[in-house]
C-alpha cells in the first residue's frame, strides 16, 4: 500500500522536494521561532529566557503606541493601493485595448517593467533631487512665479512616501492586470458595442470582472509590500512617520527580541489577514496554476 | 421614430471604430501613460546626470561641471565602505541565487502540474513565504541561528533568506510558462520511444528555454537588490544592497548616486543580456521553422 502511493506520487514529491527544503527551514520553522519567542522573557542582553508569559502581548495591546503605528501604515497601504491601482488598471487597459499593434504594446509594456528589476532603494532615493526644498519641482515653481517659498511638504513627508510608494508598486499591479486582461476576447467587447453598450457599461461589466484575479493578485503584492516595509517611510518621512515594521526594527536595535517579536506575530497574521480577505474573492490556484 | 433615434448613437460609434477613428479616452489614457512612464524614469535619470558631477557637485540641480569624479570617490574613500568587495559579493550570491532558483522552480512547477498529497499545503506555505514582511523573516532566522548556535552568513542563512523570496517568484513565473505547454509534445516525444529523461532533456526544456531565462532574470536581480530578509542575515558581511542603506543613512554626496548609477547599469546588463537571449531564441525558432527543419 505505502509502496503503491510512493510508486504513483514518488516523482513529483522527489521534484517538489528541493522547494520543500528552503521553504520549512528558511520560512515555516523561521516564523515558529518568531512564534515562540514571542511569548518567552528577555534577558535585555539579546538572551531569551525560556520562562513563559503573556507579557510581550499585553503590552503590545495596551500602548496607544501600537495603535497609532497600524493606524499611520494602514494609512499608508490604502493610499498607495488606491492611486496604483487606479494608475495600473488604466495603464494596462491603455495598452491592451487602445494600443493596436500587439508588438508596440508588448515594448511598451517592457518598457513599464525594466525598472522593476532594478533597486528599489535607489529609484527611491532618486526622487531627492527632485522634490526636496532646492529640487527641480521648487525651482520651477519658483521660477515661473507659482511660489515664493518652496514648497516644504514634497520632501520628508507623508506625501513623499506616497509617491515614492506608487512609484515602486504600480508595476506590480500592472503585470497581473494586464495579464488577466490579455485573456478578455476582443469579440466579447465589439459584440457589447454592437449591442449598445456605452463605454461605461463595458468598463463595469466586462473589464472590471474580467480582470477581478489581476486586480486580486495586484492587491496582494502591495498591501503586503507596504506593510512590511519600514525603509521608505523611515527614509523619506525624514522621521516624521513610523511603521510598524519600523518599530520592531528599533527593538531590534537595542536587542528586545521577545516583544519585537510578539510585534512581528500580530503583524503577521494582520498581513495574512488581508490577504486571505483578497484571496477569497478569486480562486487564485485556478487562474496562476496550469 | 424613438427608435432609430436610440440606434443611431451605437450605429455611428460603430462606424466611428471602423473608420479607425480614436476616442476622447484613448487621447486621456495616452496622456496618462506618458505621465506615468515619465515619472518611472525621469527621478531615475536625474540622479545618473547628478552623478556624473565635478568635486563642487551637491544632491540637487543645477549641473556642477562634469567629471568621473564620485565614482573614483565611491570605489577608493573609505568613508563610503566596502562599496567594491559588497559589489563583488552582491553578484557572486546572486549568480548562486539564480542557479538554485531556475533549478528548483523548474522542478516545483513540474510537480504542481499534477495533483499530489500535499500538494495544496506546499502551495499555501510558497505564497505565505511570498507575502511575509522580510524583515519578520530575517529576524526568524536569525533567532533560529541563534538557538541552534549556527553563525549567521552569507552563503548559509543569507542564501536561504533570498530563496524563500525568490523561489516563490520563480514557481510562479514557472506556473504561467507550463500553462503554455502543450502535453501532447510531451506524448509525442514518449510514443516515439523517448525515456522519461530525454523527453525532459530534449524536448520540454528548449521549448520552455525563453521562460526559463525569464525565472533567471527573476532570480538574479531578486537576489541582487535584496534587502529587507538580508539586513537580519548577511552576518559580517554586506551586501550591495545593504551598502546602498548606510550609505543612504550617513553619506550626503553624490557618491550615494554614482553608486545608483553603477548598480543600475549592471541591472540594465543583465536585463539586456535575458531579453537578448529570449528574442535570440524565438528568432532562431522561427527561422528554423520557415525553413522547415
Amino acid at each position: 500500500m505505502g509502496l503503491k502511493i510512493f510508486k504513483r506520487y514518488g516523482a513529483s514529491w522527489l521534484c517538489i522536494l528541493p522547494l520543500a527544503l528552503v521553504i520549512v527551514p528558511f520560512f515555516l520553522l523561521p516564523m515558529l521561532v518568531v512564534g515562540a519567542a514571542s511569548f518567552l522573557q528577555g534577558d535585555g542582553f539579546g538572551g531569551i529566557i525560556a520562562s513563559p508569559t503573556l507579557a510581550n502581548y499585553a503590552d503590545l495591546f495596551t500602548s496607544k503606541l501600537t495603535f497609532d503605528l497600524y493606524f499611520q501604515t494602514i494609512k499608508f497601504t490604502v493610499l498607495t493601493w488606491a492611486f496604483s491601482l487606479l494608475l495600473g488598471f488604466f495603464i494596462a487597459y491603455f495598452l491592451v485595448f487602445h494600443v493596436r499593434n500587439q508588438l508596440l504594446a508588448i515594448g511598451l509594456f517592457l518598457l513599464c517593467t525594466v525598472p522593476f528589476w532594478t533597486s528599489n532603494i535607489i529609484r527611491m532615493i532618486s526622487w531627492i533631487p527632485l522634490l526636496g526644498k532646492e529640487g527641480l519641482i521648487n525651482q520651477a515653481a519658483m521660477g515661473i512665479g507659482l511660489t515664493h517659498q518652496p514648497m516644504e511638504f514634497l520632501l520628508f513627508s507623508s506625501f513623499a512616501v506616497v509617491v515614492a510608494y506608487v512609484h515602486q508598486l504600480t508595476i506590480f499591479m500592472i503585470v497581473p492586470i494586464f495579464n488577466s486582461m490579455a485573456r478578455i476576447d476582443k469579440r466579447v467587447v465589439e459584440a457589447a458595442l454592437d449591442a449598445g453598450a456605452s463605454r461605461f457599461d463595458i468598463m463595469r461589466l466586462i473589464i472590471v470582472p474580467m480582470s477581478k484575479s489581476g486586480i486580486a493578485l495586484g492587491s496582494i503584492f502591495v498591501v503586503s509590500i507596504v506593510m512590511g516595509d519600514f525603509f521608505v517611510i523611515k527614509v523619506m518621512s525624514g522621521g516624521g512617520s513610523a511603521s510598524v515594521v519600523g518599530a520592531f526594527y528599533e527593538d531590534i536595535s537595542v536587542l528586545q527580541y521577545p516583544p519585537a517579536a510578539a510585534s512581528a506575530v500580530v503583524l503577521t497574521f494582520v498581513v495574512m489577514g488581508l490577504v486571505a480577505a483578497i484571496l477569497r474573492t478569486v480562486d487564485i490556484r485556478k487562474e496562476i496554476a496550469p | 421614430m424613438t427608435v432609430s433615434a436610440t440606434l443611431s448613437t451605437p450605429a455611428r460609434a460603430a462606424r466611428a471604430r471602423r473608420a479607425g477613428a480614436r476616442p476622447w479616452t484613448f487621447y486621456a489614457l495616452l496622456a496618462l501613460f506618458v505621465f506615468y512612464v515619465l515619472a518611472l524614469y525621469g527621478p531615475m535619470i536625474c540622479i545618473y546626470i547628478l552623478s556624473f558631477q565635478d568635486v563642487r557637485g551637491g544632491l540637487v540641480f543645477p549641473m556642477k561641471g562634469q567629471s568621473l569624479h564620485w565614482f573614483v570617490d565611491l570605489f577608493t574613500q573609505v568613508r563610503t565602505g566596502d562599496v567594491k568587495g559588497a559589489f563583488g559579493r552582491s553578484i557572486k550570491l546572486a549568480a548562486l541565487v539564480t542557479v538554485l532558483t531556475v533549478v528548483f522552480s523548474f522542478l516545483a512547477g513540474w510537480a504542481f502540474r499534477r495533483r499530489f498529497p500535499g500538494d495544496t499545503i506546499l502551495f499555501y506555505i510558497m505564497i505565505g513565504s511570498l507575502v511575509a514582511p522580510g524583515l519578520v523573516l530575517g529576524i526568524g532566522i536569525g533567532l533560529l541561528c541563534n538557538f541552534l548556535g549556527i553563525e549567521s552568513s552569507l552563503y548559509g542563512s543569507a542564501l536561504g533568506a533570498q530563496l524563500s523570496w525568490t523561489l516563490p517568484f520563480g514557481v510562479l513565473v514557472m506556473f504561467a510558462v507550463m500553462s503554455r505547454f502543450n502535453g501532447t509534445w510531451e506524448e509525442a516525444a514518449r510514443d516515439l520511444g523517448a525515456s522519461p529523461l530525454q523527453t525532459i532533456w530534449l524536448v520540454v526544456l528548449p521549448i520552455l528555454l525563453p521562460g526559463i531565462v525569464a525565472v533567471a532574470l527573476f532570480g538574479f536581480t531578486l537576489s541582487y537588490d535584496e534587502f529587507a530578509r538580508t539586513l537580519q542575515t548577511a552576518g559580517p558581511m554586506n551586501t550591495l544592497p545593504l551598502e546602498i542603506w548606510s550609505m543612504t543613512l550617513n553619506v550626503t554626496s553624490p557618491s550615494l548616486y554614482a553608486l545608483g548609477t553603477t548598480t543600475t547599469i549592471v541591472s540594465f546588463l543583465i536585463i539586456g543580456l535575458c531579453l537578448g537571449a529570449i528574442v535570440a531564441i524565438q528568432r532562431r525558432r522561427g527561422g528554423r521553422a520557415t525553413r522547415g527543419e
